[in-house]
């Protein structure tokens, strides 16, 4: 199968990343011209800055249900909510979203509703929404065999001549697994509409990052398949959304995959389960603090008068209110029929399934009976 | 799409109802190049599956017929052939990929276990996985290390696949059709000493599902139990007791999960004696779980302790000992002489 674009079409310049992430906001909201990217409209940036209020508030609160026993943990996105807002912000309707499980604030963005999303964290089924109703694969627990998937959603749209584009998730750790390999391969050789996007939040789990590669960054390593890699500021929402949205136009396009390395922080522990504090200095969380997401885009849109007090309060009320509905979801206790362990193993239940769950049934009436 | 329903099988293309002698390497390419017309979802990639047709030919001349969007190489990674296929099944197509032999499947585990066997519960039925995952398995053809495994256990293990091994080219056929068509992931063992087998086929004479085994031979002393590779060594050793007076009847399992408890129990408790047979190595193996089904589901029928002939627990034996290795007549005869047969 001969790909649209054969290789050595695109020229080594044109794969290499930039000696810079991109950057179109720096760290203090002063706005920075780029000869490639323009800066996102008014209306995207705010949308932008009300999602990322959002995002930080339910991760915040996702962490406080933790806590209170309400979920059985939670992987935060604290201080990477511009990697999440933006990524989903650039999909269209047709497109599809393969995200991980640090990746819950996308998931939500992408419309999928609060407690179908913490279905897996709260821990009453693997997964809580209709992938094919959204467009967004469960969130992937295992690292980098979400991206193959991916690949193979848009080749099949290729194939169905659908102008559909798979935006696919991972982290830095991700990129050291072979099906990151696999999948950037196949989605080069296949000329994919793929965007792979690393968020590159220096740690997995405790290992940092010169521990997973020798590459002189991620982006690097889109070259060795034939794809361009792009650096992106990670903690700059319209930087990000700018490289994203032009990777999903080149996909679309049918000019192939890209691969983007969001440089970001991951500003908490791995989950509540983790001890940051064993394997690095607090010194280096505090120097990102500044670097914040929403901090430099709350200055840069008051500075550009986008942002007054009022649509401020308006966006926190509704992050408040979304809290709430997650709070009060959660807090309710649901009631789990153990008939469902047998129901979707297979289309039908085999017949051992079928006598398994007989037995199971039979011991739930013993114990009522008690 | 092309969906054609069976009474208009003679369409250009596809099989018709005429007996022919067919080996089941032909059978297989017979029920992919059927499956593939009646259905444009049905994609079928791999390894050398392309111009080459496979290394064992049982692609050969698809990509000429069905071009090579539908019948392609991929890049050499077993993992991302498997991973592929997931998407591919999420997007609406139903995917047949080939792993070259069963220690080359390996690489794909992870994608096989966690997510092909997973996908289907993971969103409570609201992505199935229609794939079928085809793979030349076992010895007796003489092959290298990494070409001979009897990996069937694994995937036996995993809930959520089905798992089937067909024993002669009727099957071979019916079994890869029903696997194409079937709501979810199928592993197909192919059994690679028996590709060049043969017999007289009719392509559109229904074979029963998946989830049933049959009776190949009647017999009233000993029930001896197969599946895959195993079953001519069986029905030879059967017809080799009848020359010394003793009846054994043989079932072919077919379908590994769902296991067909039924047929196994009626045909046990008919003759009160059971061999299970298998390449694989018998500990932790399906001829194990054959074993204990039998022991717990048949136990006031059987007249002596159920017994398995089994490949040895060693990796498999290079070619030049696969013989010593391998279930043979001799061992299975020894087994069912082994049995109680006086109070």
């Amino acid at each position: 199968m001969r790909p649209d674009v054969a290789i050595g079409e695109l020229s080594e310049r044109a794969m290499l990343p930039s000696e810079h992430p991109v950057c179109l906001i720096d760290e203090n909201g002063r706005p920075q011209p780029d000869r490639r990217y323009a800066l996102p409209s008014a209306e995207q940036l705010v949308a932008g800055y009300r999602g990322m209020v959002i995002g930080r508030r339910i991760n915040d609160q996702c962490s406080a249900l933790v806590r209170q026993g309400r979920l059985a943990v939670y992987p935060s996105s604290h201080g990477q909510e511009a990697c999440q807002l933006a990524s989903v912000l650039a999909l269209g309707d047709e497109d599809w979203l393969f995200p991980t499980y640090r990746d819950t604030i996308a998931v939500m963005a992408r419309g999928v509703d609060l407690l179908e999303t913490m279905v897996l964290l709260r821990g009453t089924w693997h997964s809580g929404y209709d992938p094919t109703k959204y467009r967004v694969a469960p969130q992937a627990t295992p690292l980098a065999t979400q991206l193959l998937h991916a690949v193979g959603v848009a080749h099949a749209a290729t194939l169905q001549g659908q102008k559909t584009v798979v935006l696919a998730l991972c982290g830095d750790g991700a990129t050291s697994e072979g099906d990151f390999h696999e999948a950037l391969n196949f989605a080069a050789v296949f000329n994919a509409p793929v965007v792979f996007l690393v968020q590159n939040n220096q740690y997995a789990i405790s290992v940092p990052l010169h521990r997973q590669t020798k590459a002189p960054s991620l982006a690097h390593k889109a070259i060795g398949y034939g794809m361009p890699g792009v650096r992106v500021d990670g903690n700059d929402f319209a930087a990000l959304q700018a490289v994203v949205t032009e990777a999903i136009s080149s996909a679309r396009a049918g000019q192939g995959p890209t691969l983007v390395e969001a440089h970001t922080y991951r500003i908490e522990a791995h989950t509540n389960a983790d001890d940051a504090a064993r394997y690095r200095d607090q010194s280096e969380v505090t120097e990102w603090i500044p670097k914040d997401p929403l901090i430099r885009m709350k200055t840069y849109l008051t500075d550009a008068g986008l942002l007054d007090s009022d649509l401020q309060k308006l966006i926190e009320h509704e992050a408040n209110e979304q809290a709430a509905v997650l709070r009060h979801g959660l807090n309710k206790d649901v009631e789990l029929d153990p008939a469902v362990l047998f129901e979707h193993v297979y289309s039908v239940p085999t017949p051992q399934l079928r006598e398994q769950a007989a037995l199971l049934a039979d011991e739930l009436e013993r114990e009522d009976a008690q | 799409m092309t969906m054609v329903d069976s009474a208009t099988h003679s369409v250009s293309g596809i099989s018709a109802s005429v007996p022919e002698t067919l080996s089941m390497a032909q059978a297989i390419n017979r029920a992919l190049g059927d499956a593939m017309q009646e259905d444009e979802r049905v994609l079928m990639f791999g390894e050398d599956v392309g111009a080459l047709g496979g290394v064992f030919r049982i692609t050969d001349g698809l990509t000429e017929r069905f071009g090579d969007k539908r019948c392609f190489d991929t890049p050499l990674a077993e993992s991302g052939i498997v991973g592929m296929a997931v998407g591919m099944a999420m997007n609406g197509m139903r995917p047949v990929v080939e792993m070259q032999f069963d220690a080359f499947a390996y690489p794909a585990f992870e994608q096989v276990v966690s997510h092909v066997a997973k996908m289907a519960n993971r969103t409570q039925g609201a992505v199935r996985l229609p794939i079928v995952i085809r793979i030349p398995y076992g010895g007796g053809i003489g092959g290298v290390e990494h070409h001979c495994d009897s990996s069937e256990a694994y995937y036996a293990h995993t809930p959520g696949l089905t798992v089937v091994a067909p024993a002669t080219p009727s099957d071979a056929y019916g079994l890869m059709r029903e696997a194409i068509a079937f709501p979810d992931p199928v592993v197909f063992l192919e059994p690679k000493k028996l590709y060049w087998s043969k017999e007289s086929v009719d392509l559109t004479a229904p074979v029963p599902p998946i989830g049933r085994a049959v009776v190949r031979r009647a017999g009233t002393d000993a029930t001896l139990i197969c599946y895959g590779t195993s079953v001519p060594v069986a029905l030879e050793a059967a017809e080799a007791a009848e020359s010394e007076g003793r009846s054994l009847q043989v079932v072919d399992m077919r379908s590994i999960t769902p296991f067909d408890d039924e047929t196994v129990c009626a045909a046990v408790e008919s003759t009160g004696r059971a061999v299970v047979i298998a390449e694989a190595s018998g500990f932790a193996s399906v001829a194990s779980e054959i074993s204990a089904r039998i022991s717990e589901r048949c136990f006031h029928s059987l007249a002596s302790p159920v017994k398995r002939v089994t490949g040895f627990d060693i990796p498999f034996a290079p070619p030049k000992l696969e013989r010593y290795h391998l279930p043979s007549v001799n061992r299975i005869l020894d087994a069912v002489d082994d049995l109680q047969w006086e109070d």
